[in-house]
């Protein structure tokens, strides 16, 4: 760590510094510096990829992979003048996969030797081994040709890690220090970095070196009324993005400004956190006084950052090939949509609903090279004008479904975690004919214009869900005339995406992201990005969630 | 060299205390073995393994403060952390919200809160166990799929100012979901103990199996204010994110449901109905717990709610001393104070109303007042007249705990769920907003 990373600093609050409440796979409190020391070079790893996979079949595996990780993260955290936190961890370490008697064994280590790595995939084989013995389902892989020593990285213009701590923590402040005086009672700030440096190496024959960035700046921003005991807060409408820290240098043609009379202006690829800050002191003032909403059904407006939770939930999970086949079953649930569903035709959406699964889009939380079990990745139709045509699979599926390709989408949070199905960037394509949002709007009798993710729920199969926002606001004869508060929409998934009457087109088109998915048992956590436009649905169900209490 | 001994882990503390050229040092040993088997489809999908053991080292000069963490052991590699610690605490600026370490304390003993039977679990016993489950669900041609974990661990402290800590732990939890080859029936059940000794996977496997059988042909029937028994796994998250929403900090700010209208919190007001009492504490047989929080204060017996009155909110350090208000460190697990009565007692005296077995997908509606969204799930039955007479469709709620406590009818029994004691409830009008043809 230099000196100058913190010079300037206001006061770092306590409990700076000490044991942030990071994930336990985060690994290890580092100096900053240390984040930008080159890991093992890729001879070194292969050296020690093939000690595990070798051991590992000398111990009577049938297939082995191991993923050699170092993931890095530096998260700075401030609220109003004072810098709350600044943590930098450093996790390295060796996962080792096998197959013995057709059944899954894993074990990880952080001795990241020749030997450590052996000792990990005989303690593989040797789990596996146990559990063959109650095993009814032999593992069946899909095959995937070797791709010898190749590498990926994501292409970003500027390594976020490079940025000295002390221009994170001097915006963070000037975007706290902007709320305050625009009459905010309260703000948090945050920017939260990500770098997994991957090595997979497989008895299939591959050697895949990868370099993935992540970056994911955020606020909240609080209003107060005293008097009343109301408070509301007004998130960032940021998303995490798979780029550097170009992310944070604003471009104008990446701003795009919501309908006419709404006040909210969404972003693409860079963000200018210190416009948004402006809007939402703005904002959040406004929701302390808003109209209450009268429950009913209205025609809503869904902005993208709003939209994209909507479609993670309610077709990137459900369409999971691990959930519909009942490997959830115990924790994230099964899914609607299965196999005998989808033999059936029956309509997902409108014709207007065409999504597609993606882990190449540049800029998305998603995009990989490899996925974690060694599969080039690729993009594939899910919903095709509102029919259900493919599931999201992953080597050990892809047979239960009659297919011999699985689509790239194994991971694993960290080394010491196995990889197993997660969600791809899930996107609804925008409209294919001109329509701006104040078009879409125009068109809209009673309405309501929704930007911003909020509350989300929805049931075990993806049927029935529940979502806000962060800022809602009337639309009546296709005017924005007001804002509205305590605004939450129920409904059923096919019934919503059925519902879907008009998509804006490319121009509107932008990402908006998951940056801590959980799923799995022990629970794991992905990041992944949801493209969308603007996009309007017909009489859905809106109820008003004030409460009074004591 | 996960579990270490008290003599073990405090003779590592004592050298990382020597290497220390700062004002203020504080050491934290972490060590953990835990082990795990999932299942579905009636096979075993994943298993695994992880063993580890940490260092923090939290060095001060004045009011500036630096850690750094390691897990290797060795002389040069302990004295590495405590140089990077004071390296980094050099180059901090000042905290405006420091507090001295805290001296030599007296802490709570909780020996029952690490069991060698936990400890002693293997691969083989885990999969003997989930095997055996699987096998149950086989015979009745139900589908299970279930998840097992445990652990064993310490956590030990020191510094400089004589403070001294150390404790064990094991932890145990299993899960299981059982559903009709059909997928239209499921159940669930769960169950979280120390002691290896109290877990009974074929009596959970059987719980959730029945409800699964019985589930079936569920009828949809209208959303509305119901009386609901809430089964202790369907009561205690709504529990939980109330009491984690305790902060004294958030209240004096006046962003909580417990700060008052003009300023200062509701410490001292009647929130709920007067049967309910909350409290806390680390040395309870059923729920035992660490008795030391993560900044070394001592976990005492705490009363939360009592007879509907909002007695203690928990604080930092910091705010206690500026606010004035006790230093209570956040509790572990909590205990909901309850009767005699079982679930199936709650039961026979209702007329009308619904069984929720639990929920799922909580989320925050409104901070304001505490109104989370979710959804029944694993089994949700009609009660008329003293009996459940038939299964019904899932139903999404919005509801507030703190709405939910003062339409309280009755409460049961508590049993351990999630390291906290969480009696089955009885609550009139609680608010299902809509059907979920979910299964």
């Amino acid at each position: 760590m230099k000196r100058r990373d913190f010079v300037g600093l206001s006061g770092l609050a306590a409990g700076a510094l000490f044991i942030p409440n990071i994930p336990s796979f985060a690994g290890n409190l580092v100096d900053p510096a240390r984040l930008l020391e080159p890991g093992v070079d890729a001879a070194m790893k292969k050296r020690l990829a093939d000690a595990g996979l070798n051991a590992a079949k000398a111990a009577g595996a049938t297939y082995a992979d191991v993923r050699i990780g170092r993931s890095l993260n530096q998260n700075v955290f401030t609220r109003e003048k004072q810098v709350q936190g600044i943590t930098s961890t450093e996790s390295y370490g060796v996962g080792v996969r096998v197959i013995a008697n057709g059944t899954w064994g894993f074990a990880a280590t952080n001795n990241v030797t020749e030997a450590g790595i052996a000792k990990a995939a005989q303690l593989a084989v040797q789990i596996a081994k146990a559990n063959s013995k109650v095993q009814k389902e032999q593992v069946k892989l899909a095959p995937v040709k070797g791709h010898g020593e190749v590498a990926w990285k994501t292409p970003i213009q500027q390594n976020a890690f490079e940025v000295p701590i002390k221009d994170k923590v001097d915006l963070l402040l000037s975007v706290n220090a902007k709320a305050l005086e625009m009459g905010a009672s309260f703000i948090n700030s945050t920017i939260q970095q990500v770098n997994e440096q991957k090595y997979f190496a497989s008895t299939d024959g591959s050697y895949i070196d990868q370099d993935i960035h992540r970056i994911y700046p955020s606020f909240g921003v609080t209003a107060i009324d005293r008097a009343s005991g109301k408070f509301r807060t007004r998130q960032a409408l940021s998303s995490p993005m798979g780029l550097g820290y170009e992310y944070l240098s604003p471009k104008a043609a990446d701003k795009i400004a919501g309908p006419a009379g709404s006040d909210v202006v969404g972003y693409k690829n860079s963000y200018d956190m210190l416009e948004d800050v402006a809007s939402a002191t703005k904002q959040v003032k406004q929701k302390l006084t808003a109209k209450s909403v009268t429950p009913g059904k209205y025609d809503l407006v869904l902005d993208p950052h709003h939209l994209g939770l909507t479609i993670h939930e309610s077709v990137g999970h459900p369409l999971e090939l691990d959930r519909v086949l009942g490997y959830e079953a115990n924790y994230a649930g099964t899914s609607f949509a299965t196999l005998e569903w989808k033999a059936k035709n029956i309509p997902y959406g409108s014709k207007l609903v065409n999504i597609v699964a993606d882990k190449l889009q540049p800029g998305s939380l998603g995009a990989v090279g490899f996925d974690d079990e060694g599969v080039k990745t690729k993009q594939w139709d899910l919903i095709k004008e509102g029919k259900l045509v493919d599931y999201e699979k992953i080597r050990d599926q892809a047979h239960m479904v009659g297919q011999n390709e699985s689509d790239g989408c194994c991971y694993a949070q960290s080394w010491q975690d196995v990889q197993f199905q997660r969600m791809p960037n899930v996107s609804l394509q925008p409209g294919k004919t001109k329509l701006s949002v104040d078009e879409l709007v125009k068109n809209v009798d009673k309405g309501i214009y929704i930007a911003g993710n909020g509350s989300f729920s929805i049931d075990q199969q993806r049927f029935n869900f529940q979502f806000g926002g962060q800022v809602f606001y009337a639309i009546e004869k296709g005017q924005i005339t007001g804002m509205l508060e305590d605004v939450a929409y129920q409904a059923n998934t096919q019934e919503f995406w059925n519902s879907c009457a008009a998509v804006c087109d490319q121009s509107d088109y932008r990402l908006f992201g998951a940056f801590n998915d959980g799923k799995g048992q022990p629970s794991q956590s992905s990041a992944v990005s949801h493209g969308s436009a603007t996009t309007r649905f017909n009489g859905v169900n809106v109820i008003n969630t004030a409460r009074k209490i004591g | 060299m996960a579990i270490l001994s008290q003599t073990e882990a405090q003779d590592i503390l004592k050298k990382v205390l020597s290497y220390s050229t700062s004002d203020e040092c504080e050491a934290t040993l972490n060590g953990s073995i835990s082990g795990n088997v999932r299942s579905a489809r009636n096979t075993i999908s994943t298993a695994g393994t992880a063993d580890n053991v940490s260092l923090a080292v939290q060095s001060r000069f004045g009011k500036r403060s630096g850690v750094a963490t390691c897990n290797e052991f060795d002389e040069a590699s302990l004295r590495r952390c405590v140089q990077r610690a004071e390296e980094i605490a050099k180059l901090a600026p000042e905290s405006p919200e420091y507090v001295p370490f805290l001296g030599p304390q007296k802490y709570l003993a909780s020996p029952a809160s690490f069991a060698q039977r936990t400890a002693d679990i293997t691969p083989d016993y885990r999969a003997q166990q989930i095997g055996a489950s699987m096998a149950l669900c086989e015979a009745k041609k139900l589908s299970s799929a279930a998840f097992f974990s445990d652990s064993s661990g310490f956590v030990a402290k020191r510094n400089t100012k004589g403070l001294e800590a150390y404790q064990r732990l094991t932890n145990l939890d299993f899960t299981i979901t059982v559903r009709t080859p059909d997928g239209t029936g499921s159940g669930y059940a769960i169950a979280n103990f120390s002691d290896l000794a109290k877990f009974d996977a074929a009596r959970l496997t059987r719980v959730a199996a029945d409800k699964a059988a019985s589930s079936v042909k569920a009828r949809a029937i209208e959303p509305g204010k119901y009386t609901v028994i809430l089964e202790p796994a369907a009561a205690v998250e709504m529990l939980s994110n109330m009491m984690r929403s305790m902060d004294a900090r958030n209240a004096d700010e006046g962003r909580s449901f417990l700060s008052k209208k003009g300023g200062g919190n509701r410490k001292g007001d009647k929130l709920f109905d007067e049967r309910v009492t909350i409290y806390s504490d680390p040395t309870n047989a059923e729920i035992p717990d660490l008795t030391f929080s993560g900044d070394g204060r001592a976990q005492q017996k705490v009363t939360w709610i009592e007879k509907g009155v909002v007695k203690n909110l928990y604080s930092s350090q910091f705010w206690a001393q500026k606010s004035g208000s006790p230093d209570i460190p956040p509790p572990g697990g909590w205990i909901m104070e309850g009767g005699t009565q079982s679930t199936a007692d709650l039961i026979k005296g209702t007329a009308k109303g619904i069984l929720v077995t639990r929920l799922w997908y909580i989320r925050a509606v409104d901070p304001q007042t505490l109104l989370y969204t979710g959804l029944t799930r694993d089994g949700t039955f009609y009660i008329e007249n003293g009996q459940i007479k038939f299964p019904v469709k899932n139903f999404r709620f919005n509801e507030s705990p703190v709405i939910m406590l003062n339409n309280l009818e009755a409460v049961g029994k508590p049993v351990r769920l999630g390291g906290n004691l969480v009696p089955p409830l009885k609550i009139r009008d609680f608010t299902f907003t809509s059907l979920s043809d979910a299964v």
